[in-house]
């Protein structure tokens, strides 16, 4: 699988990343990471002077720099990340000064044959674009990447059905450490006042309630699925008197990552990255469709 | 008549017109809904099923916030040999459009119109549906 950098694709951890949808790219060349950089800091330069991508308080030159994560992919047929970043330097700081990242913003493809099985040679498949840091940066970002490649962004939400599939994917995996609680939140519909139920589980209760249900390892059914988040719902009604099936769950969090109905993740365990932005990618792929 | 859940209270069986048709609707946003529905279809009558029920998928309009397949619901109406209608109620022209479908799918179970019975016209709806 070549050389793992731990350093690279750990800098996708931890962060909260919003969920985009790109459709395939059109002439993309790997090979001119430098050019597309200066252009598109040329791009916000100009943007900037109109008005447009300015965060309040910053007063500072940016800078643009697209790199390739070849690690982070899922199969050969996948084309390797794109990482881009706009970090920046105050004008006021000294020379050596560290830059500041201001924004980053990465596309990825985690086995998505599915979309490039039969794509035409011009086209760069990258399905999944993760972005962290001012919304006024990811819209110039955006815009120019729409202009120059022709592709279409749209934002990822992820519906209750699908995040109850994360929780149940995510609980039955190995974690070696004491794990952080399993945590669903829902908010409840038709009130005049908005509630949102928070409901936490102990790790190691969860792992155990999905050990029983899961017949084939390494396999998981919607079957499967139904029954696990029954069981939590029948366990709370038993308690609370509140039928949790008949709100709207809107968040899900665990060990190995976090999940907001708004498409907005964190993933939280290396070893389990690379799987997160498998079931990621397939999301996008299936609103790209 | 609207009902939460079958059966319905014995106490007023005596003073209840004959039914006709049952629309079991299902919310797609609560898991809660499409539960419900099938404790409840338990309690329905055999004869029923032979074009007298109807599954109603509501929340169609926004699929970011589904809580249920819709395969898992198009597999009960297989199971249960019963046609399945989508709308979306919360917008008030599908609202009307829907409530005129269904009067008029009443109107055939009821036999009040000519040359259709309510097992024809179930199957014609389910086989549409299959196309």
């Amino acid at each position: 699988q070549g050389s793992e950098d731990p350093q690279r694709t750990a800098l996708l951890l931890r962060k909260a990343w919003t969920l985009y949808s790109v459709t395939p790219l059109y002439r993309f060349g790997r090979g001119r990471l430098r050019d597309y950089a200066r252009l598109l800091g040329a791009f916000i330069a100009a943007e900037r002077q109109k008005g447009l991508a300015v965060e309040v308080g910053v007063e500072l030159d940016i800078k643009v720099a697209l790199s390739s994560l070849p690690e982070l992919r899922g199969s050969e047929q996948d084309q390797p990340a794109v990482l881009v970043q706009l970090s920046s330097r105050s004008r006021a700081s000294p020379k050596n000064s560290e830059d500041k990242i201001l924004w980053s913003g990465c596309f990825c493809c985690v086995c998505g044959d599915d979309l490039s099985e039969n794509m035409p040679e011009d086209f760069t498949c990258l399905p999944l674009f993760l972005a962290n840091g001012a919304e006024c940066y990811m819209s110039v970002v955006g815009n120019w990447f729409q202009q120059t490649f022709d592709c279409v962004f749209r934002r990822l939400a992820i519906s209750p059905f699908n995040l109850s599939w994360m929780v149940a994917m995510w609980t039955g995996c190995k974690v070696d450490k004491a794990a952080s609680a399993v945590e669903l939140v829902f908010s409840v519909p038709c009130l005049p006042q908005p509630l949102d139920i928070s409901y936490a589980i102990h790790p190691e209760d969860a792992k155990a309630l999905w050990d029983i249900i899961q017949k084939t390892p390494g396999e998981i059914t919607q079957e499967e699925v139904d029954v696990f988040m029954d069981c939590l719902y029948s366990h709370f009604h038993r308690h609370f008197k509140i039928r949790l099936s008949a709100t709207k769950l809107v968040k899900v969090s665990t060990a190995i990552a976090s999940a907001h109905c708004d498409g907005i993740v964190k993933m939280l365990h290396s070893q389990y990255l690379s799987g997160v932005l498998m079931l990621l990618t397939e999301l996008a792929i299936s609103q790209i469709q | 008549h609207i009902a939460t859940s079958l059966p319905l209270p014995s106490e007023r069986d005596h003073l209840r017109p004959r039914i006709d048709l049952i629309v079991f609707v299902i919310d797609i946003k609560s898991k809660c809904s499409l539960k419900n529905v099938e404790a409840s279809l338990a309690y329905v009558d055999a004869k029923f099923f032979l074009g007298k029920v109807y599954f109603l998928v509501t929340g169609v309009g926004r699929v970011n916030c589904c809580s249920i397949e819709t395969n898992a619901i198009c597999k009960l109406g297989e199971a249960y040999g019963s046609p399945v209608l989508f709308c979306e109620l919360e917008l008030e022209g599908v609202r009307v459009a829907t409530a005129q479908r269904l009067l008029r799918i009443l109107q055939i179970c009821a036999s009040l119109v000519p040359g259709f019975s309510a097992l024809s016209f179930g199957l014609l709806m389910r086989n549409s549906a299959d196309d």
